[in-house]
């Protein structure tokens, strides 16, 4: 049993986590998941780390209350127990001989990118990050972005908070006036990161991709999370879970994320439902 | 007394009602059913059915119990060669093993040796209430990576020795291939869990959600005072054939199909773990997880189930029994057949069609065989231009595994095979690296239970040397 030892919730539907894992804590890096179970019979679900406390023995999720089991979680308080939680997975960001990085984030994408931002910022490197929501309502960890970019681009889909439009917008200006990076690295929605690279193909910038498919196991075992990267079948899990954007099949990605489209509509009704009872 | 020719056959049930719900296909024997089959067994002086056990139980001596009706004597026997009788009763190849060697065989059927280990087994389990006569702590630390059949096993040989060993596992619940993979109308996961407490009895710790190799590595283990340390990962990443088609939805490894039903429990109908109920399923290979996958998908409600094989039954590597149950169940063999795509729907006009990107069939091509190949068996040839197409709405890849690299990249000094299966001493299960001893599919790549314990006991036997070796 882990122990949540900080709630905080972000906006209306991202909520932020620190569980006590001292193992997982003393390891986990940048680009590294952990797998996590709310309770016995329930499903596990792969979560990107958004932080580690290596003294305090804590990890850092951040999660978007998206299907039945992200909702458990969120149903679960400060001092409360989940029944699993493995990791760190995954290889972690790799950061060899960048001095000068372009951080992409889209929605909840944004928590994932944090930490990678914070560690190349650390190591020195010259950090731009674009972020993006839909409105500002829904805009996450400003100040944190703030505080680990030499610049920074807030986006929103309706202009009610920082600039309108898609983050791909900052991206191709800084591009076609002149910005080189040595790499640029998008975590977020499919869609966006299949975008981002579409933009940065012809400038010819390395693409880093943080691909998050279905998964069970995450150790490699069962091959649930394949994806065809430069015509080959890559397992996310323990190939990635970061890619080569220019390699990655997007539309083949986005294809198989709808799996259990049908299945978790029905679970998300029925637990929907049931939060609701709750919270009333 | 004359001798009955044929083995007494099981109860099961019957395949009708069977195909169509989770619990046990075979029932066992009765204690009078055991005594009957026990009296047919030679007590031959030779004792041919030793040899060909991995674990080399002594099987007329066991026998000749069951023969009195001294089942918990009987039990006694085989516990002092084997961690996990009950699971061996019921998962080995005894047709290939033991009861290959059995004098009565010649003219005969031979003695139901599997039948009745799993009987002594299942009566012991069932009946017995005492506690374990615990050894005296030697004060030497061992470590067990995995707690599949090879890991458990080693680490109930060692705990016995008074060894104080933790077992690491990575994923939620102990077992490995037994919990993920084996069904529980194969194997029933309570029977897993009694061994599983039997061991913690013992006094071995089993930590859960420690991935060594990420979590926790091997130089880790020995900095935390482990004196040993025994790799019983399992095989790891299943494979494809690297055929189009195979990223449609719908396609599985069986590694995910099985696991997703049996560890994740999609089968029963409550779980938050979603798994395809398809009406027409393709299974592609032909050893024991195929069959697993083929009879999981009938009883999840399929209508028609293929396992498409490229040799003929003689070649299928699955048990007998798993092959016959199959059969009797309604699988339908298409053998001589080797697949060449998956084909799936694309609505050209709707890119939202909810039917796009899911599989419509697998197109196949006859084989004939030709020469045998490097292990005897006989080649698929393929026959130009004999493809068709086989509809079906999911296809399961059941063609092996090829071994994890998650250990094998954070252990310097460990050396792996060209196909990344760890290099082990044979006799000892000795590793390249001092201290680091390993078995089971890690080394072998996919094999089958009792060669995996057969392993984890040779090792636990060098361990054991090692550590008085260099405390002496």
């Amino acid at each position: 049993m882990y122990k949540i030892v900080r709630k905080r919730v972000l906006n209306p539907t991202v909520t932020m986590m620190d569980i006590e894992a001292p193992l997982v804590a003393k390891k986990g890096q940048a680009g590294q998941f952990i797998i996590l179970r709310v309770d016995k019979d329930g499903e596990r679900i792969p979560l990107t780390i958004a932080g580690c406390d290596r003294e305090g023995g804590t990890v850092k999720i951040i999660y978007q209350v998206v299907g039945a089991t992200t909702m458990a979680l969120n149903r679960k308080e400060e001092g409360e127990f989940i029944e699993d939680f493995v990791g760190p997975l995954g290889c972690p960001t790799k950061t060899d001989g960048v001095k000068k990085v372009c951080i992409v984030g889209g929605g909840v994408g944004c928590a994932i990118a944090l930490p990678v931002a914070q560690k190349f910022h650390e190591l020195g490197a010259e950090v731009h990050s674009i972020v993006g929501f839909r409105n500002k309502d829904l805009v996450i960890l400003e100040d944190e972005f703030r505080a680990c970019s030499d610049k920074l681009t807030i986006m929103t889909d309706d202009g009610s908070y920082g600039r309108q439009g898609v983050v791909t917008l900052p991206l191709k200006e800084a591009l076609e006036t002149g910005e080189r990076y040595d790499e640029v690295i998008t975590i977020g929605p499919v869609i966006m990161m299949k975008f981002v690279v579409q933009t940065t193909k012809p400038y010819n910038v390395p693409t880093t991709v943080s691909m998050n498919p279905i998964m069970i196991d995450g150790t490699g075992m069962c091959g649930g999370c394949r994806l065809t990267v430069g015509g080959k079948t890559k397992f996310a899990c323990v190939d990635g879970p970061d890619f080569d954007g220019f390699e990655v099949d997007f539309d083949e990605a986005m294809e198989r994320s709808t799996m259990y489209a049908d299945f978790e509509r029905h679970e998300r009704e029925e637990s929907c439902n049931l939060f609701k009872k709750e919270v009333q | 007394m004359a001798i009955q020719p044929k083995k007494h056959e099981m109860p099961v049930q019957e395949a009708k009602v069977r195909a169509h719900n989770f619990k046990e296909v075979a029932l066992g024997y009765t204690p009078e059913i055991a005594v009957a089959e026990a009296q047919r067994c030679l007590n031959c002086k030779n004792k041919p059915c030793v040899d060909g056990c991995p674990v080399n139980i002594s099987i007329p001596e066991f026998i000749s119990k069951v023969k009195e009706s001294d089942f918990e004597g009987a039990y006694n026997i085989i516990a002092q060669s084997s961690s996990l009788p009950a699971v061996c009763g019921r998962v080995c190849p005894q047709e290939t093993q033991c009861e290959s060697k059995c004098t009565l065989g010649i003219k005969f059927e031979p003695v139901g040796i599997g039948r009745l280990e799993r009987f002594v087994a299942d009566y012991h389990n069932e009946h017995y209430k005492g506690e374990p006569v615990l050894p005296e702590p030697n004060g030497h630390k061992v470590a067990v990576i995995g707690s599949g059949p090879s890991g458990l096993t080693c680490a109930g040989d060692l705990a016995k020795k008074g060894y104080k060993v933790t077992v690491f596992e990575a994923l939620h619940l102990a077992g490995g291939v037994l919990v993920y993979g084996i069904p529980e109308f194969r194997l029933p996961k309570s029977i897993v869990q009694k061994e599983v407490d039997t061991l913690k009895k013992y006094g071995v710790d089993v930590e859960t959600n420690v991935v060594i190799g990420k979590t926790l590595t091997i130089d880790e283990l020995f900095e935390d005072g482990y004196e040993a340390v025994f790799i019983g990962s399992g095989a790891g990443l299943p494979r494809f054939m690297g055929i189009p088609g195979e990223s449609l939805k719908g396609v599985y490894s069986a590694n995910e199909f099985l696991t997703r039903s049996n560890l994740m429990k999609a089968y029963d109908g409550h779980s938050h773990t979603p798994i395809m109920h398809a009406k027409t399923v393709a299974v592609v290979g032909g050893g024991n997880v195929a069959m697993d996958a083929a009879r999981t998908a009938l009883r999840l409600g399929a209508e028609h189930v293929y396992i498409v094989y490229r040799r003929s039954m003689e070649e299928l590597p699955a048990r007998k029994e798993e092959v016959e149950h199959a059969e009797e169940e309604g699988i339908e063999f298409k053998i001589l057949n080797n697949p060449v795509e998956i084909l799936g729907y694309h609505n050209p006009d709707d890119r939202r069609d909810p039917k796009n990107g899911f599989v419509t069939g697998i197109k196949v091509i006859k084989c004939e065989l030709g020469e045998p190949d490097e292990n005897g068996r006989r080649r698929p040839v393929e026959v130009p231009g004999s493809e068709y197409v086989i509809p079906v709405d999911c296809v399961i890849m059941s063609i092996g595994t090829s071994p994890n690299p998650l250990i094998k990249n954070t252990t310097e000094g460990l050396t792996v095979n060209r196909h990344g299966g760890i290099i082990v001493e044979e006799a000892t299960g000795k590793t390249s690296k001092e201290g680091v001893y390993a078995g089971g599919d890690a080394v072998t790549g996919a094999a089958t239970v009792i060669l995996a314990m057969g392993a984890g006991k040779t090792a636990a036997k060098a361990i054991d040397e090692y550590i008085t070796g260099k405390n002496n």
